[in-house]
């Protein structure tokens, strides 16, 4: 964890629309210093719109961005203390790398000794010094990246965004820029804002998740309580897998039709008596039937080294129940099991507001 | 790579007949002899004779003038309109009559300029010349430069500017060099289109400035001299040469 600051970036009421379709309906978050902010949701959530609200590409209609105090708003991009490194990357193809690093510098005409030793500084925290002179396009994807991330803390920037960083890089790859980003944002402390689609590149990487859907925010909190506590069925359902149960609240969980009554709790207070009930598939275990909640045959078994998943089919619910347990499993196709689990891991929402 | 077997012959033939005519040219201006399609012997005496014609001399320096000037107001013009209609339209419209004056048939270019001229009481010379021939010319260049920005990441120019890049700085910095290749290769196009351009020329020059390709032509009323084929030759050098110099260049910018 590193150590967070009081807030750095302020967003209040920010919305925007393009003709009809509002990309951001007042969104308001606070981005706090030296933190790891990763913005998550599916395309057209609102989420790239924001960054670029953030970098100074987009306008709002209305609402207020402050960084440290300071009006963002009233700054052209090239004079916010921001740095933006784009999905496609952006380098500049008629530029070497080293030139390309050191032309934001460059424009804020700084001595030619301080361009040099920064430029020089920056490509050895990103492994690339022996690739100065080359040009962008004789690079790999993930020496690239390393090239735009250079390129853009290379200028201390209060804010570093990052436009999908991972999307254009292979599987192995991935993974192990995802470890780099998360290293270099302690090196250089520089706060981190990362816009990206995938859940588990956002859970990994970010100290802090705001998840966006159809131009809201619907949570802003840590990956641990984004995954045991959401808040509403679309961070339920965006954030991992779960399985879920509609029906009406009662007070030891929720009675749901053809089923019964179901053990759960609500972190959240309900605005109606409609609920749902949602359970991981790694807290529902395999028990006695004396201690069932549901009863069900098993329709299916998928084995994965790690861990196994279950998918057992109980009547009066239509989609089967998703079962995780570590390793091997001993049940069968077709074997009658029980399953059951504690109700403070059950979480209950409300309907969408 | 298949091999051509048989086809080698068509191809041979398709080379010859595109290049005998050129070859014919150079070699027959070094002929010693006044007849220009009897070869005597090997002789520079057209090439002396062309150096004291006056007329030529003249017509060479006129079609300069005109060349040269029209490629940069051209080319600055025709880079200037494409990213404008890139960047601030979406209309198809307005981009195809960017590019109409291209395939506009000459001689009604011609028409239509002489007319203009007149209509507005211009005088005819170098100048109405080197005005016609940047009418094609500008939309050249948009062609060839509204391409080549269709190629161009659109994130580059946000990035300068993320940088901390003035507008001014984004666009001299980063939009004129990523289009660079485009920009030299449509300049080159309207240097050589101009160079021996003459329907246009024909109409909207005056009578005391004429361009190279019209103080050929009254030469050639009288019958080709193998004057005319060393004229030809040096004009084959410079075309060449051009080309040449501007791909060497393009291929030094070009990195996209």
């Amino acid at each position: 964890m590193n150590a967070v600051h009081a807030p750095l970036v302020r967003i209040e009421g920010v919305s925007r629309s393009f003709g009809d379709v509002v990309a951001l309906d007042s969104v308001s978050m606070e981005i706090r210093e030296n933190e790891f902010f990763a913005l998550l949701g599916p395309s057209g959530c609102g989420k790239t719109t924001l960054l670029r609200v953030l970098a100074g590409f987009s306008e709002p209609d209305s609402g207020s961005v402050t960084l440290g105090g300071l009006d963002l708003l009233a700054l052209p991009p090239n004079k916010r203390p921001i740095n933006l490194m784009f999905q496609s990357y952006a380098l500049f193809p008629h530029m070497s790398v080293e030139k390309n690093v050191a032309y934001g510098l460059e424009r804020e005409g700084l001595p030619k000794d301080e361009v040099r030793d920064r430029v020089a500084a920056v490509l050895t925290t990103v492994g690339l010094t022996d690739k100065a002179r080359t040009r962008p396009t004789q690079l790999s994807g993930g020496q690239r990246q390393r090239v735009a991330l250079a390129r853009a803390i290379v200028k201390r920037p209060k804010l570093l965004l990052l436009d999908e960083p991972l999307s254009a890089l292979d599987r192995k790859v991935r993974s192990e820029m995802q470890l780099e980003l998360k290293r270099l944002q302690h090196e250089v402390g520089i706060t981190f804002v990362v816009v990206t689609h995938d859940q588990e590149e956002a859970m990994s990487m970010a100290d802090r998740i705001a998840v966006m859907s159809a131009g809201r925010v619907q949570q802003i909190d840590t990956p641990v309580d984004l995954y045991q506590r959401p808040r509403t069925m679309f961070v339920a359902d965006f954030i991992g897998s779960s399985n879920t149960f509609a029906g009406n609240r009662v007070d030891a969980g929720i009675d749901v039709d053809g089923v019964g009554i179901l053990p759960g709790h609500a972190p959240w207070p309900l605005a109606t008596s409609l609920a749902t009930l949602v359970v991981r598939p790694e807290d529902i275990e395999i028990c006695e039937p004396a201690a069932a909640l549901l009863a069900g045959v098993v329709i299916d078994i998928q084995f994965y080294g790690g861990s196994s998943t279950i998918a057992v089919h109980v009547d009066g619910h239509a989609t089967p129940i998703i079962v995780t347990c570590q390793g091997t499993t001993a049940v069968e196709r077709g074997a009658q099991v029980h399953l059951a689990w504690s109700p403070e891991k059950a979480v209950i929402l409300g309907e969408e507001a | 790579m298949r091999s051509l077997g048989w086809l080698r012959l068509p191809l041979l033939l398709t080379y010859a007949f595109l290049y005998i005519p050129i070859a014919v040219v150079v070699v027959m201006s070094f002929n010693s002899s006044k007849m220009p399609f009897t070869w005597t012997g090997f002789s520079l005496r057209w090439y002396g004779t062309l150096l004291e014609d006056t007329a030529v001399r003249q017509g060479f320096l006129n079609t300069m003038v005109v060349a040269v000037g029209a490629t940069i107001i051209a080319t600055v013009l025709g880079t200037l309109l494409a990213i404008g209609l890139a960047r601030y339209t979406r209309s198809a419209v307005l981009e195809a009559y960017a590019l109409t004056p291209a395939i506009v048939p000459d001689l009604a270019l011609a028409i239509g300029l002489l007319v203009m001229f007149s209509a507005v009481g211009m005088t005819l010379g170098l100048h109405s010349v080197l005005l016609a021939h940047v009418v094609f010319g500008l939309a050249f260049v948009a062609a060839v430069v509204t391409a080549r920005l269709g190629q161009v990441d659109p994130s580059l120019e946000e990035a300068s500017r993320d940088l901390g890049a003035s507008a001014t700085a984004t666009f001299f910095r980063i939009t004129v060099p990523s289009l660079a290749p485009a920009i030299i290769a449509g300049a080159l196009l309207v240097f050589t289109l101009s160079l021996d351009e003459f329907v246009i020329a024909f109409f909207t020059d005056g009578p005391s400035t004429p361009t190279l390709p019209i103080v050929i032509y009254s030469m050639v009323r009288f019958g080709v001299t193998p004057e005319i084929n060393a004229l030809a030759a040096v004009l084959l050098l410079v075309s060449f040469t051009v080309v040449i110099a501007a791909q060497r260049i393009t291929r030094l910018t070009d990195s996209v």
